[in-house]
């Protein structure tokens, strides 16, 4: 029994990572008042790039950091289009999304058929070897830690520094934040990056821990499910993490059920983390104050600073 | 160096005719250049990609079927999202569209009379209504996003027709494939001569024509009417609609009975012209690109059915691309990518002017 | 307006000259639903477009169109092959049937292929691999190594097909170990590697120790790998990814099938037929048995040439479905119209077919 409760945990956990690090990333910049749909597109991209590079150089580590180059890079893009030409956010979006897909692809055609560079999991003798406690907690690769800290870190920039002051007074009204001096476009430049790079390594995740390996179309949809994520916590970060391992928690248990040999259909069990998110999302909104505390005011809306 | 946009006194009308010229100007030129990359003579490839879909006649017939469902779903997004209400979600509605109107055949697949057609119809618009009302109602009782609420819904929505054609509604005789039993020619759309036989002969269905007839009465409704006033100062300016005495919750519901109730009716039409029966891919995410083709028309439905056009022709091109010159399916995928991002970036030019400045500006540092 | 004519005339005339040209050439054309980076289905059926241009060489051109969705670009991808001028085109997924049927009704004079359907017409063949019987050998193999007596099963959709190569299986591991048991996960998509990972997860941590899949990808052999248990590869060989896990993987073979089929349309011989091909047509062919101890691999190995020689029949009856019943005659193979609408569970199997 503790074995089965293990290894359902351990899944959960490499389920809710790739979910985690893309939907702190979206966090950020719609924070900033950036609406950027194109996150799946980000991860495709993020993906083939991580295992491109870790299968020529044979290093998991450099495929991380080219995953999460390759995002922050097509992430530009995006926010040339959307920043400095002003084109609206929920279509760039969306073609961003489209345009990721394809050039994965296209950069990918070489590495089809071809195993991957795993990125190994941390041990440490002693603490890994604790029934239960040991594997999950000191036996993760970095990007599980990794995508922790950056929940912990984005939290308390956000919220207890001067920098995420400027952030969230950039998304909240970016009028005032530019009448005070600061450049709401170059603010929202970061963290449109700052976004691309976290789905970089979210799609890195998926081609380099999670199932190490690369063919087309392998994000599955999780880009938009980061997306929903971000609404799910409010807009705060610690909810992410809550949000992605509900989620995560959700599609596993439908599986275990299904193996238990319980006769529901299984489109039930794989609808159920939406309907869940759309009840919980319900019971989040009901707390109408709390939601317009949070809700980035400026989300969506274009700036160009009057001269 | 750098470059910022200038907000222009008023629109440019110039700029509104010239922008898309420059967009697929500039969509020409990188598409020749990664083509001639590939090896490929650019030449032919940009024939094949933009021309021969217009030359002809059965491809100008499936460009029309193409464009139909988008230009459908398209308009009603686009006086959606000028009201600032986010039906992200068509896909959803177009997919109960879809399958409140098969009811019909699968429950009374005798029944023949001139109200099948009638009834198809009014219930793939029902189905689309009903659907888009969820996140309408949770948007006005919960304050619930309806952008996250309506996309969630999506992936519910097909899962319920895939549970459809696997169990219930599955055919008899379908050897247990996932599929309804296939539709009566009376259970189809009727077909139309657009063109005659001595040029064409070019046959559009029902739907074309209920697409042109929504398009139409959209346009009216946006430039002509109270509601269509009501609607765009909802989404300037939404204080002023406030104070001006508009209902917020009455917009979007309106939007969303819309929006939805389009998107049902070019599901249910899809399913009674192309597809024939009800199965689990019934739409290749016309939804989600609809909200792209709303867009590119700028929130306008006249121009969203320009826009449906120009994707059709992208969509249609890449295809007789990657059969003619052998390139792959994501080389049109990322064609298309540019193309939009063209579009979009050149459309600013209409309200925007583009400056070069040598060096930021000091004065904003000081703030004021 | 003379020049006007003459220079119209000399286009139409080149244009024309082009056409006859292209004809020396056999087109022949493939559709397929996914992308051929899949690395599963779509991709084995694209080795086979590929053995047809090394096989017939300069006789013939090919083209083909990946990732078209089942559903309304399907006929229209199919017309525009017809129109375009293939003499054969091979429609590959069990989506494009009704809507090869169409296009063929309107181009008499083109041969259509279309895979693991059943509606046949004058130019419409059906071709399906009898993958079931790579299943029966699996479930030997897997009741021989397994050390818990259960396997999981990673599957796609409760499709005949998919149901049939459950029972193959299960068939397969009766006869090695009657009270053998597997348990099944549906994960709803062909392809989606992150949840077969996690479906994988969950069937090793409830006890199985051997993985099957219905599935696309590779996900789940590498979690077999990563946790030192075994398992098997779908469509393709997928031994580089679990070279200590993969015991053999049910491949589809197409190569032959389309290279003969190609060449009958060439010699003018090309009827319309229904084939199934198995073992013995060189259409389904498991990998090298390997990380199993040679009588196992005896076994398996002996059972493939009885299969291959008809010795073997998977699906011999009587057979005894879930609910007690009975299919099938005493000594005769269940006929092929009962397996192509399987929608039962074998007796052993201990879960409940979503209906």
């Amino acid at each position: 029994m503790n074995d089965q409760l293990l290894s359902v945990i351990l899944t959960i956990i490499t389920a809710a990572t790739p979910l985690l690090l893309a939907a702190i990333g979206e966090l950020v910049v719609e924070r900033s008042g950036v609406l950027n749909l194109g996150v799946e597109g980000m991860m495709a991209v993020g993906a083939v790039s991580g295992f491109g590079a870790a299968l020529m150089t044979g290093n998991p580590y450099v495929g991380v950091l080219a995953a999460l180059v390759a995002g922050a890079a097509l992430s530009l893009l995006f926010g040339f289009l959307t920043l400095t030409m002003v084109s609206n956010q929920v279509a760039t979006g969306l073609a961003l999304a489209l345009l990721g897909l394809g050039i994965s692809g296209l950069m990918g055609e070489s590495f089809v058929g071809q195993p991957g560079v795993h990125l190994e999991r941390l041990h440490i003798p002693g603490l890994s070897e604790i029934p239960i406690l040991g594997p999950i907690l000191f036996g993760q690769d970095f990007l599980v830690y990794l995508s922790l800290a950056i929940i912990a870190l984005v939290s308390f920039v956000l919220f207890r520094t001067k920098a995420g002051l400027i952030i969230r007074a950039v998304g909240d009204s970016h009028q005032s934040a530019h009448a005070l001096g600061y450049s709401v476009i170059g603010v929202r430049y970061l963290c449109v990056m700052f976004g691309g790079a976290c789905s970089g390594l979210a799609g890195g995740y998926l081609s380099l821990a999670y199932t190490p390996q690369w063919v087309e179309n392998m994000t599955a949809g999780r880009g938009w499910i980061a997306l929903a994520l971000v609404v799910f916590s409010s807009w705060l970060p610690w909810r992410i993490l809550a949000g992605a391992y509900l989620f995560g928690t959700i599609t596993v248990m439908g599986f275990s059920l299904q193996a238990y040999g319980i006769g529901i259909p299984s489109q039930l069990l794989s609808s159920l983390p939406y309907v869940v998110t759309i009840l919980v999302l319900v019971l989040i909104s009901r707390n109408r104050a709390l939601m317009r505390a949070n809700t980035p005011a400026c989300l969506g809306q274009p700036f160009v600073p009057d001269r | 160096m750098r470059l910022v946009l200038e907000k222009r006194a008023e629109a440019s009308t110039r700029m509104a005719y010239l922008s898309p010229i420059i967009a697929i100007a500039l969509t020409l030129i990188t598409g020749g250049i990664i083509f001639a990359l590939r090896g490929l003579n650019p030449f032919t490839a940009l024939y094949v990609f933009f021309v021969e879909p217009l030359t002809t006649s059965w491809s100008i017939e499936q460009l029309i079927v193409k464009a139909t469902p988008l230009a459908m779903i398209g308009a009603g997004l686009a006086v959606s999202c000028l009201a600032n209400v986010w039906n992200i979600g068509a896909e959803g509605q177009l997919t109960a569209g879809a399958i409140l109107g098969s009811a019909i055949p699968v429950f009374f697949p005798d029944f023949q009379s001139p109200m099948t057609l009638v009834l198809m119809l009014s219930l793939g618009v029902i189905g689309g209504m009903a659907y888009g009302a969820i996140p309408a109602f949770l948007k006005n009782r919960f304050g619930t996003n309806e952008i996250l609420t309506s996309l969630m819904l999506v992936y519910v929505i097909q899962l319920v027709l895939d549970w459809l054609v696997r169990g219930p509604w599955r055919d008899p005789k379908g050897y247990n494939f996932p599929k309804t039993i296939a539709f009566s020619d009376w259970q189809m759309l009727p077909q139309f001569k657009l063109i005659p036989d001595s040029i064409g002969p070019i046959y559009i269905n029902l739907g074309a024509i209920f697409a042109v007839i929504a398009v139409i009465a959209l346009a009216f409704m946006m430039g002509r009417t109270l509601k269509g006033f009501e609607l765009r100062v909802q989404g300037v300016a939404p204080r002023a609609g406030r104070f001006a005495g508009f209902s917020r919750e009455r917009t979007v519901w309106f939007c969303f009975l819309l929006s939805g109730g389009l998107a049902g009716l070019a599901g249910i039409c899809e399913v009674m012209s192309t597809v024939g029966q009800l199965q689990p891919g019934i739409s290749p995410g016309y939804g989600f690109t609809a909200i792209i083709v709303a867009f590119l028309g700028r929130l306008n439905p006249v121009g969203a059915l320009l826009a449906a056009f120009a994707l059709a022709i992208s969509y249609l091109g890449g295809e007789s691309a990657q059969v003619a010159l052998g390139i792959s399916d994501k080389t049109a995928r990322v064609f298309q990518g540019i193309l939009l991002f063209y579009i979009l970036a050149c459309d600013s030019l209409i309200l925007y002017r583009l400056k070069f400045l040598r060096s930021t500006p000091k004065l904003a540092e000081g703030g004021a | 307006m003379k020049k006007w004519m003459a220079m119209a005339v000399a286009l139409a005339l080149g244009a024309s000259a082009g056409a006859a040209q292209a004809a020396d050439k056999l087109k022949a054309c493939w559709i397929y639903v996914g992308p051929v980076g899949d690395f599963g289905y779509s991709y084995q059926h694209d080795q086979g477009r590929k053995a047809v241009e090394k096989a017939l060489g300069d006789k013939v051109e090919t083209a083909f169109l990946e990732n078209v969705a089942e559903g309304p670009d399907a006929e229209r991808a199919i017309e525009r092959f017809a129109r375009e001028g293939c003499k054969i085109i091979f429609t590959t997924s069990f989506g494009f049937m009704d809507p090869t049927i169409k296009v063929a009704a309107k181009y008499p004079d083109v041969k259509f292929e279309h895979a693991t359907g059943y509606k046949k017409a004058d130019n419409v063949s059906i071709y399906n691999a009898r993958f079931y019987e790579g299943r029966y050998v699996m479930g030997q193999i897997a009741a021989k190594m397994s050390k818990t007596g259960t396997a999981g099963y990673i599957v796609s959709f409760p499709i005949p097909e998919v149901v049939m190569g459950i029972n193959a299986f299960m068939l397969g591991a009766q006869s090695v170990n009657p009270d053998f048991k597997v348990k099944i996960i549906w994960v709803n998509s062909w392809y989606d590697p992150g949840k077969e990972a996690d479906a994988a997860k969950v069937l090793l941590g409830q006890g199985a120790d051997i993985l099957v899949q219905h599935t696309d990808s590779t996900a789940a052999l590498q979690v077999a790998e990563e946790q030192g248990k075994l398992g098997f590869g779908q469509s393709s060989d997928m031994i580089k990814f679990a070279p200590k896990a993969q015991l053999s993987a049910n491949t589809d073979d197409w190569d032959p099938y389309y290279v003969a089929r190609v060449q009958a349309v060439l010699d003018g011989t090309w009827k319309s037929e229904d084939t199934w091909g198995g073992m013995k047509d060189g259409m389904v062919v498991l990998a090298p048995f390997t990380n199993m101890p040679d009588d196992v691999k005896k076994m398996a190995e002996d059972s493939v040439a009885k299969i291959k020689s008809g010795e073997l029949q998977p699906f011999m009856g009587p057979i005894t479905k879930q609910d007690g019943t009975v299919v099938g005659e005493a000594g005769k193979p269940l006929p092929d119209g009962e397996l192509l609408g399987m929608n039962y569970y074998i007796k052993g199997v201990d879960d409940k077919l979503p209906q």
